[in-house]
């Protein structure tokens, strides 16, 4: 295309269910006061 | 739904429900911009930044059916009337046609407009633009099942330090001074254990007040959890967030052989730290801890990040990140202060164009540091847009309250650190729960249902999926309702999250 450039995929459409729960608790991570979660990484293994 | 925006020159367009994103020529973004989201940025902005009055219906939800509608699918214009697309109807989806501004075809020649309807119909068409947001159910939301995976361990109710912000009350979060009996850790580490249902890997936070006052402790209980995992065929992830003070070789070595991720308590340039930051007798930290945090660094083989809190006081903390870059710190955190608004540190609505000053400077470093081949993290900058965590992990959030409890060294359960100390918020004590036949936890259904479809704020915002409806916590103790995000700590996140797009987006081109 030469008027849109997609830099990312529709990811969310990828992955109904309730989820593997293997990933970190995002506030485990860094932050402990605040919330961002779409920086936390996937860890399933069957969707990687 | 979907949010336009500006970055660095480049036109961004994310499709809220699919989590696509686009990088757009100034034509697509006339068309689209007008559909951006209607919420502004928290400071006055509308979302859709750049979209100026020099643009034909620019204004978000100024243009209408006009001479001109957006394209059919097939992307043809000319004589015929201009239609595709669609408008977005509340569940994000098309349901009508999208109008075209007004004005386009004196600027752009027939063949771009044409070229641009057919890329814009061919990904509405690809459910990559104004996609619904079917994926998520009711039973996604709150069908999960009550599964503990995480603690905050405290295993210290006191500290070393005398931080004025601190929301844990130098330590002993209200309540007395107290270090975590070894006994007590081991029912908490059983207590995760056993609550853990199918969950493989587990972490334990280690927190206080300052942890490493009670080093022995947590020595026995590493010591303990790792004997214990194997039993029930779990993987213990621990961790451990310090001031740093009483670092040394031994306590450095154990960290480095056990520890997966450590925060090191920094705020950056001494006189901010200091400012802060002080010891019990009042002076200030940073000379005592940053040969400390240095060594630590240079010896750790591990994650780690240097992570620091920013106040009213250094609203340019861009500086404070590059302070602590420079040092050699390449994972860096600096988070908002939460306080309420009589404190004189405390962050307001007036500081907001300010602060969002301070992260486009600190995308700049990002991107500076990127362009360079060093490495260089600021933590709410780190998106993986090709991958990142699941559609459930976006909507449900922090799991505190659910899949996430802080327990205080007297075996005191709470939702999460935050909640420490607030007996409204307890839901039960290690040592009683035999008696009681077990744990049962009381706010489950209270924590549970505050998902981002349950709070009106969040099911319009278009940041929604990148936060997950903020810190509970934090709703809570600012607003009094758990279902009414900290509308502070929204405005930034959604810049963050601008930022992080942004920074990928300008490195991509």
């Amino acid at each position: 295309m030469k008027q849109i450039k997609t830099i990312a995929k529709p990811t969310l459409k990828t992955t109904k269910g309730k989820g593997c729960g293997e990933c970190q608790t995002s506030c485990q991570s860094a932050c402990k006061t605040s919330c961002t979660v779409a920086n936390q990484e996937c860890e399933n293994t069957k969707r990687r | 739904m979907i949010h336009c925006y500006k970055f660095k020159g480049n036109n961004i367009v994310l499709d809220i429900n699919s989590g696509a994103v686009h990088v757009v020529s100034d034509l697509v973004y006339r068309i689209l911009s007008p559909h951006s989201d209607k919420a502004d940025m928290g400071d006055g902005r509308p979302c859709a930044s750049g979209v100026g009055p020099e643009t034909a219906g620019g204004r978000p939800g100024a243009s209408d059916a006009g001479p001109e509608t957006a394209g059919g699918r097939s992307g043809a214009s000319g004589a015929d009337p201009e239609t595709a697309g669609g408008r977005p109807g509340a569940s994000g989806a098309l349901t009508a046609p999208l109008p075209l501004p007004q004005g386009l075809s004196g600027r752009y020649p027939a063949h771009e407009i044409d070229e641009a309807l057919s890329e814009i119909a061919g990904l509405i068409d690809a459910g990559m633009l104004f996609s619904d947001d079917s994926q998520v159910s009711h039973d996604m939301l709150e069908g999960r099942g009550a599964v503990i995976k995480a603690l905050c361990l405290h295993a210290a109710h006191d500290c070393n330090m005398s931080c004025a912000y601190c929301f844990a009350d130098e330590g002993a979060f209200t309540g007395e001074k107290s270090l975590l009996p070894a006994e007590t850790g081991r029912m908490a580490i059983d207590f995760l254990l056993e609550q853990s249902g199918d969950r493989r890997n587990l972490e334990i936070d280690f927190f206080g007040g300052e942890p490493l006052m009670n080093f022995e402790v947590i020595k026995a209980l590493v010591a303990y959890g790792r004997e214990r995992e194997k039993l029930f065929g779990k993987n213990i992830r621990f961790t451990i967030t310090t001031n740093g003070l009483l670092l040394g070789p031994e306590k450095e070595a154990f960290i480095n052989e056990h520890m997966d991720n450590v925060i090191l308590s920094i705020d950056g340039r001494p006189e901010i730290n200091d400012a802060m930051r002080k010891t019990r007798g009042g002076s200030g930290t940073y000379s005592l801890i940053i040969d400390n945090l240095l060594r630590f660094g240079q010896n750790r083989g591990g994650r780690f990040y240097a992570r620091g809190t920013f106040t009213r006081h250094n609203l340019d903390f861009s500086r404070d990140v590059k302070h602590l870059a420079e040092l050699g710190f390449r994972n860096v955190s600096i988070e908002p202060v939460v306080a309420p608004g009589a404190m004189d540190f405390a962050i307001g609505d007036g500081d907001l164009p300010r602060i969002f000053d301070e992260y486009d400077k600190l995308a700049e470093l990002y991107i500076e540091y990127a362009r360079r081949g060093e490495q260089f993290a600021f933590f709410h900058f780190n998106m993986d847009l090709s991958g990142g965590p699941c559609v459930i992990k976006r909507v449900c959030g922090c799991g505190a309250g659910t899949e996430y409890v802080a327990i205080s060294p007297e075996g005191d359960i709470y939702p999460c650190h935050q909640f420490v100390g607030e007996e409204g918020y307890r839901l039960g004590n290690l040592h009683e729960l035999a008696a009681q036949g077990g744990f049962s936890n009381p706010l489950y259904g209270f924590f549970n249902h505050a998902h981002i479809y349950s709070k009106g704020e969040c099911a319009a915002c278009w940041a929604k999926f990148y936060c997950s409806g903020g810190c509970h916590a934090n709703a809570l103790h600012m607003n009094g309702d758990i279902l009414k995000p900290y509308g502070v700590g929204c405005a930034l996140e959604r810049k963050r999250v601008e930022c992080a797009i942004g920074i990928q987006a300008e490195l991509a081109g």
